[in-house]
């Protein structure tokens, strides 16, 4: 048996496949398997390990990892199941009374999620002046108040990302009261400065503990029941990956790791660091951009379930365009209607009577499957040829749109729709198809670094120590994750001026990340739990 | 207040007379719009509008010529940081501190609300609290766009004195200032609002019937919440929008450059976009000072301030503001006129491009600005 343990396991679970995959410490792909995905998620990521587990033999003892990227946490709060209770305090009263939490979500997502919200005395300027004093009983009042119909608490102070003692001080007073049975989510932990969209991501993330805590059971189940001796991973929006401890305290962080999966894996399987990466499924396409090694993030608020947040996002374009995108035989329109999973019985090409994208890419000489194309009638035809220009531009069009302004950008075409990415487009210098690019999502969390962000604002002319202490904080956070200390680095530094305050002052948001701590069997990561 | 609705038998009166809750996002939207890239970011005063008139009712929306002689306005206006506004938001009591100084020191009730600017979150808020006062708010405001400074309203340009002017902060400080012009309130203004942590509202400028004729710029509630609509309903955004404001679509492209510094308190900078499709092989760089100032082709001058300039999104329809530039955006340029009350030789030595710096002569864009 090899000594080497350097095999790392990753897992998809998509709305309708889980992908898994096995990766070599050399990063080749050395087994892989689409599976069902199971409504209780367990059994879709069971069958899922199971398969490449058996496909890699005796090697089994080589897996030291195992990465999962779900969008499991996104579809609870779409569909508004497996929920919390929140009880939702705010610091910075009477400041921002004029907007109390959650005046603008969906009433039956309030309804679901909110167990009370009060708002009161704390807070600070943006100078650190304090805006009024701490108001320590009427936290307690308010917990008391709610006679402990709540399953978690969310603490939101304004001004909090920069003076973060204070929340602290409210989840410390908190836990004295109640215990540490319930989870605390601290918005300075979650977003940056805009307060009603970090406040309202810091909800959702305390609404999200439950729905953590099955995903992290279902990981851990299947590897204690493979009996793996191996450390386990969540990827998370920005293509990072975080330990499953960090997971269960900051689920929210998971929302949007699925498009940011397939970027990592695309870059990664086509070697390539900058790119436009277009992975087309069933249904859609979406479009992404790789910069340096990671997705670009999205710098507009995004949406969630109907609520606005600001937690960092990878800024991704979705097209109507995929294999089973339906085409209308009279006039050749493009969807939005998909056939979805049902293709192999309902295109043309496999007998089915429902003119598709995939018919046409057939029409036009695209092998597929073996198989050949049956006579169509002329209009279908005609209708189809139409169809598939029609989407060419599109797909044209929406590179153009991300690719910075730049010619200069490849395109990475994953999923199982890539052939309908013409070989050559414009406005990309290249068209790569990456080997195993249809499990893309899957290998982008296997092969993700650990990451962590922080925000800082100071003085402009002390600039320099902002972001130094920016940096440190962002490392800090980096090797809570999983972050291999002596290879951590800053990767990216973003400063906004902030004018009307007594002197210059600049807010500076620092990232940084590094590939996971080297393991050996002897020698675990120990996720370092942030005390709150 | 109870709902007004509008008597069954009757047409449909052509005039808005009241805002409502379903104008808020329209309002919203066309105010940014209005900010020609400054003006603060619309989100959270509409969403502090929204609630405010569902709890409260639409508000009365009246024309200047509807003012009667015990009628009285006064401006409010949000005076700090983008930054800080998004995270330190206003209290409940704020606007009625306010409201209750500025009676007392005018001696009269107050009876309506006028935003000092169109442009941005100050096009948006006066809504919300005129609501929550029970005031109604002045078709008109002091600017028909965004201006950074103090001296740069209607008002100033017209001659009308300002004679008091109240701050109040998120903790229930109330300043009044007597200052003697409005370069000394801008000045004392900025210091208060540093020292109340970066945001404060403010209330001057009491208007009556007789003075507030000429002396603001007319209808600019009612017409961005009409160009709110076009952008929000229309399927060609931009066009719908350009249409309703009968502005020129000076270039599609894409960002190709933004570069920002901040001087003085004042964010300033340029943005460069290269046209795309039929515009293609075309580059135009925009001059920004916390808004878009003056826009440059071919080293030619062809729109500059006051006239209005907003960056749009190509798609959506929506205002970038000056913050939200970003290499790669795909955009639209518009610019359309300013009121004439800009173009006279006051205006134009208070808002006009020297104002800003630029060594610049004023060329009226479009020609003559269009009466009203």
């Amino acid at each position: 048996m090899s000594e080497a343990r350097d095999l790392s396991i990753g897992v998809d679970v998509g709305g309708t496949n889980t992908d898994a995959v096995v990766i070599d410490g050399a990063g080749t792909v050395i087994a892989r398997t689409k599976q069902p995905t199971t409504t209780d998620v367990t059994g879709g990521i069971r069958a899922g390990v199971a398969a490449v587990l058996d496909a890699i033999g005796a090697d089994r003892d080589r897996v030291s990892r195992v990465m999962l990227g779900t969008t499991h946490a996104t579809n609870a709060i779409v569909s508004r199941r497996g929920l919390g209770r929140v009880a939702m305090v705010r610091l910075g009263a009477p400041a921002a009374t004029e907007l109390p939490p959650v005046t603008d979500w969906p009433g039956d997502l309030r309804s679901s999620v909110l167990a009370g919200s009060t708002m009161l005395g704390g807070g600070h300027m943006v100078d650190g002046t304090p805006i009024s004093p701490l108001d320590r009983d009427g936290v307690l009042r308010f917990i008391d108040s709610l006679d402990g119909a709540f399953d978690a608490v969310a603490v939101c102070g304004i001004f909090s990302p920069s003076f973060p003692e204070q929340e602290l001080e409210v989840a410390s007073l908190v836990q004295d009261h109640i215990g540490l049975g319930t989870p605390i989510s601290l918005s300075q932990d979650i977003g940056a400065i805009g307060l009603v969209e970090r406040e309202n991501a810091t909800i959702i993330n305390a609404a999200l503990y439950g729905v953590a805590r099955d995903v992290t059971l279902a990981l851990e189940t299947v590897v204690a029941e493979q009996g793996l001796d191996a450390v386990t991973f969540f990827a998370q929006n920005d293509g990072t990956l975080m330990t499953l401890d960090f997971a269960a305290r900051y689920p929210v962080l998971t929302i949007g790791s699925g498009p940011a999966n397939s970027i990592r894996g695309a870059a990664y399987l086509s070697g390539v660091d900058n790119a436009i990466v277009i992975d087309v499924g069933g249904t859609t396409s979406d479009l992404g951009v790789l910069v340096g090694g990671f997705p670009r993030e999205s710098t507009l608020p995004r949406e969630i379930g109907g609520v606005r947040t600001n937690f960092r996002m990878p800024d991704i374009l979705s097209l109507g365009i995929g294999g089973g995108t339906i085409v209308d035989p009279a006039t050749g329109s493009v969807g939005p209607l998909s056939v979805g999973y049902r293709i192999a019985d309902e295109a043309l090409l496999f007998g089915g009577s429902t003119p598709t994208l995939t018919d046409a890419a057939a029409l036009a000489g695209t092998a597929i499957g073996g198989r050949s194309m049956p006579a169509v009638p002329a209009a279908t035809r005609t209708a189809l040829q139409a169809a598939l220009e029609k989407s060419h531009r599109d797909l044209e069009d929406a590179v153009e749109r991300l690719s910075l302004g730049r010619a200069d950008l490849p395109l990475v075409v994953v999923g199982g729709g890539g052939f309908l990415v013409p070989d050559s487009l414009v406005g990309a210098s290249a068209v790569i198809r990456p080997s195993d690019g249809d499990v893309a999502n899957a290998v982008g969390a296997a092969m993700s670094l650990a990451s962590g962000r922080a925000d800082q604002l100071g003085d402009f002319e002390e600039r320099e120590a902002a972001i130094e202490a920016a940096s440190k904080a962002a490392i800090e956070k980096a090797i809570q994750a999983g972050a291999d200390p002596l290879h951590v680095a800053v990767v990216d530094v973003l400063e906004t001026s902030v004018s009307y305050t007594a002197r210059p002052t600049v807010k500076v948001s620092v990232k940084a990340a590094g590939p996971l701590t080297r393991l050996s069997a002897d020698q675990p990561v120990t996720a370092h739990s942030t005390t709150q | 207040m109870a709902q007004q609705a509008p008597p069954i038998s009757s047409p449909a009166p052509t005039r808005v007379t009241s805002v409502t809750v379903d104008d808020v996002p329209a309002l919203a939207a066309g105010a940014a719009i209005f900010g020609t890239g400054g003006g603060g970011a619309v989100y959270t005063a509409e969403r502090g509008v929204a609630t405010a008139i569902t709890q409260h009712g639409p508000v009365p929306l009246l024309a200047v010529d509807d003012l009667g002689p015990d009628d009285a306005v006064i401006v409010m206006s949000g005076i700090g940081a983008p930054t800080v506004g998004i995270e330190m938001l206003p209290s409940t009591h704020q606007v009625q501190a306010l409201l209750d100084e500025a009676e007392r020191v005018a001696g009269r009730r107050i009876t309506a609300l006028m935003a000092a600017e169109i442009g941005g979150s100050n096009g948006v808020g006066p809504v919300g609290w005129a609501a929550r006062l029970g005031v109604a708010i002045l078709d008109a405001d002091g600017m028909g766009r965004a201006f950074p400074e103090a001296t740069m309203i209607a008002m100033n340009v017209a001659g009308v004195p300002c004679e008091f002017a109240i701050m109040s902060d998120v903790v229930g400080n109330l300043a009044v200032l007597k200052t003697i012009d409005l370069s000394w309130l801008e000045r004392h203004a900025r210091a208060i609002t540093v020292a109340s942590g970066g945001l404060c509202l403010g209330a001057h400028y009491l208007l009556t019937a007789e003075t507030a004729k000429g002396a603001v710029i007319e209808g600019t509630v009612s017409t961005a919440i009409r160009v709110g609509h076009a952008l929000l309903s229309s399927s060609e955004p931009v066009a719908g929008v350009a249409n309703e404001l009968g502005a020129s679509v000076l270039i599609n492209g894409k960002v190709i450059d933004v570069a920002r510094h901040t001087d003085g308190g004042f964010v300033r900078g340029s943005v460069t976009i290269a046209g795309t499709g039929s515009d293609r092989d075309r580059l135009q760089r925009i001059e920004l000072q916390n808004e878009n100032l003056v826009v440059i082709e071919d080293g030619e001058v062809i729109v500059s301030v006051p006239d209005l300039v907003t960056i749009v999104d190509g798609e959506t329809g929506h205002a970038i503001s000056t913050e939200m530039l970003r290499f790669g955006q795909r955009v639209a340029v518009l610019a359309w006129a300013c009121d004439p009350l800009w173009r006279t030789e006051r205006g134009l030595e208070l808002a006009g491009p020297k104002a800003f710096g630029y060594d610049l002569p004023y060329v009226p864009f479009g020609g003559e600005a269009v009466a009203r």
